[in-house]
């Protein structure tokens, strides 16, 4: 395709938040949003008939829990799939801020706030090295990031020595995730975490400029670039930025656990690109948001604690799982069919 | 003929250097040379705490009979490929013996038949080969071990009530062993105990812990909890806590691990199976030395468990096995 070709392709199918965005093309995007949280609605109702266990306050706390971690995880992600590109390093490289919380807290006998900045700042490193890698040295998202999966993995384990790292010396670690700040509701601090980062994602992506970019490089990376945008750096941005949502992953998962497992991740970041996925964010690029994004990733995990109240065979709930990512994919096909 | 006996040579070096690069990569022996026999030990794993003091028992045992090893495993216990690879980089370096914890017994069969051609003594170690060829098998016999766990439950919750169970997986040997240890314990000798359910969380502590909430979640009059690793245990004991319920049910587990052993001694978990990942280690070289010499041994060498909780994890002979 041609440059010329390719301006005019973005002028005419007005995809991503870019300014030509028309009334019918934002009407289906809701759609696609009220389909996910009808969906949700139906596995929440579905589970309620089927066991009076299911809608309980201390269930459904520990429902929201659950998503944590693969919620913060698919996040970060779903900028990375909106810009048209794909991060497999997110589920070790999870594991290896983990780790980098536990050298800055326990080794280093360093202040609590700095481990956990700390280990935020190592999954942005690991998200600028990704991104420099993709836009610089332009190798495909696919294999840079697969590169680096195994990378961390294999860093997470040198480092840590292959044992976990505990957090018994610093006290007040395991309650960032698993306290309580607001006093009189038994709502852990994790899952207040994982809605303001949840916000912080939301007004990134609609408000700021990195949010309009990675709409506009995941709907026509070639037209981004003709109208002057820099498209390399703002690449690099985005990666780095979400890597920032892995390492808050890490440090939460650290937390929970109270303890750094260096042979924990591989396999989340399936599970996160799936949350992002069945949230209707395209894998093609251009297309998704961050409530889609929060309501994928509690449909997961609605899906699997409903199944496992139910004490349906491990085999068949991954069967279920796979089916709904089947169906969501299919419904973000249909959509795309009509936009074009 | 000049140029040909140039191809010849280059070909040589060539293959001289491969044939190097080969040694210097696989494993981490110093090059060998120094006239000691050679053990080379392919096991499932080497990250996990479990493997390292099965290494550590490889070691002492090598250094009381005078021979040289390896020890390496494949990064992932599921990894069969990478494991079958280390299984041919172990083969090529004509071992005195080999020793082996397969991941797949079927996908080994073809090597292990080339071992036995070129007249290499194998011994299956952890858990056990579907193979004539094995010279012996030394493992835990996880079913009498997960039965040892059920007894010390059904004692502790007044031999009846529920019991749920969050194993590791439901296709290795080791997961179903122990799992149905304990299953087959409670139906022969407690009929009061129902187990209510049984989940699988891959041994990882964060699916482990969700996977244990929901369990404690849909069962309010749960009794007991067994976890059939450590990460199993380690979910339970996760999930225990974070809901509050502290007392409210026994928690008994498998393997140790310093959060297993925590836990224990604060009360959480009532107590765990340990296996004898030294033994299993130690008894692994001293067969294959007895192999490579042409003694006589064993067809399978259980290498035993112990029960251990608050009262006795602090004696010797149960402490050297608690790895931490």
């Amino acid at each position: 395709m041609s440059t010329v070709q390719a301006a005019k392709s973005e002028s005419r199918t007005h995809t991503g938040d870019t300014a030509g965005r028309t009334l019918s093309g934002r009407l289906r995007s809701s759609l696609q949003q009220f389909l996910a949280f009808a969906s949700l609605i139906a596995l929440v109702i579905f589970f309620s008939i089927a066991s009076g266990k299911f809608m309980t306050l201390s269930n459904i706390s520990g429902i929201l829990l659950a998503t944590s971690v693969i919620g913060i995880l698919a996040l970060g992600t779903t900028f990375v799939i909106i810009s048209g590109g794909i991060d497999l390093s997110i589920g070790t490289g999870m594991t290896l801020c983990s780790v980098m919380t536990g050298v800055f807290l326990t080794y280093l006998g360093l202040p609590l706030i700095v481990g956990v900045i700390g280990g935020i700042l190592t999954g942005a490193v690991m998200g600028l090295v990704n991104g420099t890698l993709i836009a610089a040295l332009k190798i495909p998202p696919f294999i840079a990031t697969l590169a680096m999966m195994m990378i961390a993995e294999g860093l997470a384990l040198v480092i840590s020595g292959t044992s976990p790292i505990y957090f018994g010396s610093t006290p007040g670690f395991t309650n960032l995730a698993l306290g309580s700040v607001i006093p009189g509701l038994s709502i852990p601090n994790a899952v207040l975490i994982i809605f303001i980062a949840a916000v912080l994602a939301g007004v990134t992506m609609s408000k700021t400029i990195i949010g309009r970019y990675t709409f506009s490089i995941g709907s026509n990376e070639d037209a981004t670039a003709l109208s002057g945008v820099n498209v390399k750096k703002w690449k690099v941005l985005i990666y780095t930025f979400a890597g920032a949502f892995t390492g808050l992953a890490g440090v939460v998962m650290a937390s929970r656990l109270s303890s750094a497992q260096p042979g924990l991740g591989m396999g989340y970041e399936l599970e996160a690109i799936a949350a992002v996925i069945i949230g209707g964010t395209s894998l093609q690029g251009g297309k998704g948001s961050i409530i889609g994004t929060v309501i994928g990733a509690l449909i997961m995990s609605v899906l699997t604690n409903g199944l496992r109240i139910m004490s349906i065979p491990q085999e068949w709930q991954n069967v279920a799982v796979g089916a709904v990512i089947l169906l969501a994919v299919y419904l973000d096909m249909l959509r795309r069919k009509e936009t074009s | 003929m000049r140029r040909k006996i140039m191809a010849a040579a280059g070909a040589a070096a060539l293959a001289l250097s491969l044939s190097a690069c080969g040694g210097g990569s696989t494993g981490n022996e110093s090059g060998g040379g120094d006239g000691k026999p050679y053990v080379a030990i392919v096991s499932k794993g080497f990250q996990h705490q479990f493997w390292q003091a099965v290494k550590d028992g490889a070691e002492k045992a090598a250094k009381d009979y005078n021979v040289r090893i390896t020890f390496q495993g494949p990064d992932t216990e599921s990894n069969v490929a990478q494991q079958i690879e280390m299984l041919t980089s172990a083969l090529n370096k004509n071992p005195d013996a080999l020793a082996l914890a397969a991941l797949d017994s079927k996908a080994a069969a073809p090597l292990l038949e080339t071992a036995k051609s070129k007249d290499i003594p194998v011994v299956a170690f952890d858990s056990g080969v579907d193979s004539e060829i094995p010279v012996s098998t030394v493992a835990t016999d996880n079913k009498a071990a997960a039965a040892e766990a059920a007894k010390h439950m059904a004692k502790r919750i007044g031999g009846e009530g529920q019991v749920a169970i969050v194993a590791h997986d439901q296709t290795s040997k080791s997961g179903k062993h122990r799992r149905d240890g304990f299953v087959n314990w409670m139906k022969k000798n407690a009929p009061g105990i129902e187990i209510v359910d049984i989940q699988y969380g891959g041994g990882d502590q964060l699916k482990s812990t969700d996977l244990a909430k929901a369990m404690i979640q849909a069962n309010p009059k749960l009794d007991g909890l067994y976890g059939t690793n450590e990460g199993s245990a380690i979910g339970i004991v996760n999930a225990v806590q974070e809901l509050g319920m502290k007392g409210d049910v026994t928690v008994v587990g498998f393997d140790s691990g310093k959060a297993q052993l925590k836990a224990i001694r604060s009360g959480l978990m009532a107590g765990a199976v340990t296996q004898n990942p030294i033994g299993i280690g130690y008894k692994t070289v001293e067969t294959a030395v007895k192999a490579m010499k042409g003694k006589d041994v064993k067809q399978t060498i259980d290498t035993g468990y112990y029960w251990y909780d608050k009262e006795n994890m602090d004696k010797p002979k149960i402490a050297e096995n608690l790895y931490k």
